[in-house]
């Protein structure tokens, strides 16, 4: 009973909150374009199922992933989990007490990053448009990678306490310098793997790890401290496709260095 | 009815494949590392299934309703070559994707909880279902300038690193003048504002535009919109934070 109740509850929020999407495409389509809507009985089935999804997914995640992520940051995050002494209030704590709170926060990065559907989406058009130069395979594995290592230098952020900022400015200053030396069709599809990344799976993980991670972490504010995992998996991947692109035609120079020196002898 | 089954068969194989990872990576670090049992297994599997159903649902959805829709409508403007209409419609698409965005509801939520455990904000319901309702209009509003300025890039043919850079270099800047606890809130706001209804749409929107536009490149001029949608919200909500 109380399930139903959340299920009318949630389906009534998210009708709402689909509804602008709707009038937007219907608005445009009768009032600017001026042409009928064609299959329409196709499209509103696909409204239906979108409510239906959505509301479904936002239960499943209170259920299931939030629980989960926050009760292992703080089990993870706690000095029994971890070995470490419990520290004297006031003093620092030592970041490397930590260590299995960041392989946790690699693997979960790594993991919901293979999971995000927009990001599958996105590498199998680069694969489309770049005529299989860009493989989808590869491009979601380099993605995946730039997340689980921003998401780790995130918590290490968390437990130290130093400021968010610094972090953000050198990434964004290691991005403009890659930027210049890499080539000029793969730039676009880098920056947009930064936003790709954090999505309807890594999003709510990430964030609830973050924020128990502050709250449990003596000496940290969970307002400035628990949220900016999430810059760090949107910074880091744009690192890593940009990374992977360089790489990928370095190795193609050196084959075909090796390849035309093979020839000459 | 065999094929709409089929189909719809292997798009929750698909879901319940790209969700594995994950389900591996909890249950190794809760029975390997913490060596603990599940707290309320019943209800941690319930809504496991919920959300595979639901992403299953969300996606099939999206590709038989929205999908065709927004792609048509995408091609449909190329056509009809009215700039101030595409520009709108730009807007428009970005707004209402982005406010509709579970989990920048989701995130708005968990922010606005915070705020008022930390006492920034008054402890009741109303004030911080206040909050959560501002922090998701204002990130609303920068995607949906952002892709207006993006399509109007695809269009000029402008180089994205200019003005990507230039952004980074004003989050930089306003980063110094913010207040410390929108700070981290509003660089997650960056993220969270392009998930699975608006990278499709977009993408489409983006590669299509350039697709039927004489002298652009699909991969050069193509992506970058949700980069755009990426960025702004950081400097929105920064500036949001600097207001009040």
């Amino acid at each position: 009973m109380e399930f139903l109740a959340d299920f009318v509850d949630t389906a009534l929020g998210t009708a709402v909150d689909v509804l602008p999407i709707a009038v937007i495409l219907v608005v445009f389509q009768v009032a600017v374009l001026r042409r009928r809507v064609p299959n329409l009985g196709r499209i509103l089935s696909g409204f239906v199922a979108v409510l239906l999804g959505l509301t479904l997914f936002l239960i499943g995640l209170e259920q299931a992933l939030f629980p989960i992520g926050e009760t292992m940051a703080r089990q993870l995050a706690a000095p029994e989990a971890t070995g470490a002494a419990v520290p004297a209030s006031g003093t620092q704590v030592d970041w490397r007490d930590y260590m299995l709170v960041y392989a946790f926060a690699a693997a979960i990065g790594f993991a919901t990053t293979i999971a995000e559907p927009p990001l599958i989406a996105v590498a199998l058009k680069a694969e489309e448009a770049s005529g299989g130069a860009i493989g989808s395979w590869g491009l979601r594995i380099a993605v995946a990678v730039g997340v689980a290592v921003g998401v780790s230098l995130g918590a290490f952020r968390i437990v130290t306490g130093t400021p968010l900022a610094w972090y953000i400015i050198a990434a964004y200053a290691v991005v403009i310098v890659q930027t210049f030396r890499s080539s000029r069709s793969i730039i676009p599809l880098a920056y947009d793997s930064g936003g790709v990344t954090t999505s309807t799976v890594t999003v709510p993980v990430v964030a609830a790890l973050g924020l128990g991670l502050a709250a449990n972490v003596p000496g940290r504010n969970p307002l400035i401290d628990g949220f900016g995992l999430i810059a760090f998996a949107s910074v880091f991947p744009i690192m890593s496709v940009l990374g992977y692109s360089m790489a990928t035609s370095w190795l193609n120079r050196v084959r075909q260095a090796r390849r035309s020196r093979g020839e000459a002898t | 009815m065999k094929g709409p089954i089929a189909a719809l068969s292997r798009r929750l194989f698909d879901a319940a494949r790209d969700l594995a990872p994950i389900i591996v990576v909890i249950a190794f670090f809760q029975i390997v590392v913490l060596q603990q049992p599940f707290p309320n297994l019943g209800s941690v599997v319930v809504g496991l299934v919920c959300v595979v159903l639901g992403l299953t649902l969300f996606i099939q959805g999206l590709e038989t309703g929205l999908f065709p829709l927004g792609e048509a409508l995408a091609h449909a403007f190329a056509r009809k070559g009215s700039v101030a209409a595409l520009l709108a419609f730009g807007f428009c698409l970005g707004f209402g994707t982005t406010v509709a965005e579970p989990a920048l509801i989701a995130i708005a939520a968990e922010a606005a909880d915070v705020a008022s455990q930390a006492g920034a904000l008054a402890d009741d319901d109303a004030a911080r279902e206040a909050y959560a309702f501002n922090l998701r209009m204002v990130v609303a509003l920068a995607v949906g300038t952002a892709i207006t300025l993006g399509v109007l890039r695809i269009l000029k043919g402008w180089p994205i690193h200019v003005l990507i850079i230039g952004g980074y270099v004003l989050v930089t800047v306003m980063t110094a003048f913010a207040p410390d606890e929108i700070v981290g809130v509003a660089y997650d706001s960056g993220g969270v504002a392009t998930s699975t209804i608006t990278v499709p749409l977009v993408t489409a929107l983006g590669v299509g535009l350039a697709a039927s536009i004489h002298g652009r490149n699909a991969m050069v001029d193509g992506f970058g919109l949700i980069a755009f949608a990426c960025l702004s919200p950081m400097i929105f909500v920064l500036g949001y934070g600097m207001v009040i």
